[in-house]
């Protein structure tokens, strides 16, 4: 049982990553990481919402008829949601306009929808919770490495710091503009999934 | 009428869904793998963002900013939509079979596709934006103009891409590149040639 417990918080994180595996939650993951901060804001906030969702999910599952499960699942989140954005817009206000939408879309998050009709349903509340808090870091993980690299090279900074010695700028260097507009975010994400399917042969497709 | 046009214009090219705002991406990976279904989704998204956006726009301006229940619009965003699937559903199911047929796997999808909710989100930050501005929605008939740009926009950018994704078929594709991550290095593709249409002003 512990063992099936430690397996539901390390599988997400690599052999079944929500983003790169199960292709779910694309749309945030992508639109936020254009700066480091406002995607580890995204990333925590999700893996809490997750987390949550998961348990009061599981906690209801024999009580909740099948027909009309998607809009209790679809209240229980958006519920969720509203206190996390009430919270950032009083406690991080700069983050929470940087995010706009993004925050409200938490709630048609695939990542979202999907653990809870694959896990929650079926499983007790400790065990959906450690699987809320994996999925979640394992997509936290994803915006993360995608942020670093579109801050570093679009804007020479990290955390809003300037990494790129002043130096490089008057030798002739300057920053690639391309990073920070939108094309970019997917040509990486698809990079970054050519590299985990290398790494993972039995997940690639023939 | 002017603004109208305009609008609806900058919401199909210049705003698109997919391509600058990546909403409903989920499914856009998921089923753009041949025309007809991608075609058959898109006409659904369409209509559901023709139906809900404009009765949102109404729930926003008539219920929620006069009493002040702005932190409640997530909730009623979301139930709107689920509703209004379901109700969408059923009445295409009772009066249009032929067309419940080509579309019904793909409406329950709908209701958690982030472009309908992104779309409601957007029209709730742009209704307080000055006129002037191209993308403000000042009135009912704007909120229709906009629904039905963004819906078209992301009409066009699922069927481009599966018309591409059935090209790809024949390609000789590095194996870990291979499925998903081509089709993510193709929608960023797409996306740069869309940038073109950034500057575009009626």
């Amino acid at each position: 049982m512990a063992n099936k417990n430690s397996e539901a918080l390390k599988q997400p994180m690599w052999a079944n990553n929500p983003v790169l595996v199960q292709i779910l939650g694309i749309c945030s993951a992508l639109a936020v990481t254009a700066q480091l901060k406002p995607a580890i804001v995204m990333g925590l906030s999700v893996t809490v919402i997750v987390a949550m969702a998961n348990v009061i999910i599981s906690l209801l599952r024999n009580t909740i008829p099948n027909r009309i499960r998607i809009i209790i699942q679809l209240v229980v989140v958006a519920a969720l949601v509203t206190i996390v954005s009430e919270i950032l817009k009083a406690f991080a206000y700069d983050v929470s306009v940087q995010l706009s939408v993004y925050v409200g879309l938490i709630i048609t998050n695939c990542i979202l929808m999907g653990r809870l009709e694959a896990f929650a349903m079926q499983n007790g509340p400790w065990a959906s919770f450690l699987d809320g808090i994996g999925n979640g870091l394992g997509y936290a993980a994803i915006l993360i490495v995608v942020a670093f690299v579109r801050e570093l090279f679009g804007s020479g900074t990290l955390f809003g710091f300037q990494v790129i010695p002043q130096c490089f700028y008057e030798a002739g260097y300057l920053n690639n503009g391309l990073m920070i507009m939108p094309p970019m975010a997917l040509v990486l994400v698809g990079c970054v999934i050519w590299f985990h399917r290398a790494k993972n042969k039995d997940l690639q497709e023939n | 009428m002017e603004h109208f046009f305009s609008l609806f214009v900058r919401s199909i090219f210049v705003d698109n869904m997919v391509f600058a705002f990546f909403l409903g991406m989920c499914s856009f990976l998921a089923v753009s793998k041949n025309v007809k279904t991608a075609l058959g989704l898109g006409i659904a998204v369409i209509f559901v963002q023709f139906i809900t956006l404009p009765v949102n726009y109404l729930l926003q301006t008539k219920v929620l900013a006069p009493l002040g229940l702005e932190f409640l619009s997530f909730i009623l965003f979301i139930a709107v939509i689920a509703g209004i699937v379901q109700l969408v559903e059923m009445i295409v199911e009772k009066f249009s079979p032929s067309l419940y047929n080509s579309l019904g796997i793909f409406l329950p999808l709908i209701a958690v596709n982030c472009a309908i909710m992104g779309g409601s989100l957007f029209m709730q930050q742009r209704i307080v934006m000055d006129a002037d501005n191209t993308q403000a929605i000042t009135c009912f008939g704007d909120s229709i103009a906009f629904a039905l740009g963004s819906g078209i926009g992301w009409a066009l950018a699922i069927v481009c891409l599966a018309a591409i994704r059935e090209k790809m078929e024949y390609c000789d594709i590095p194996k870990p590149l291979k499925g998903v991550g081509i089709t993510f290095i193709t929608v960023g593709l797409m996306a740069m040639a869309f940038m073109c249409f950034s500057g575009l002003s009626i």
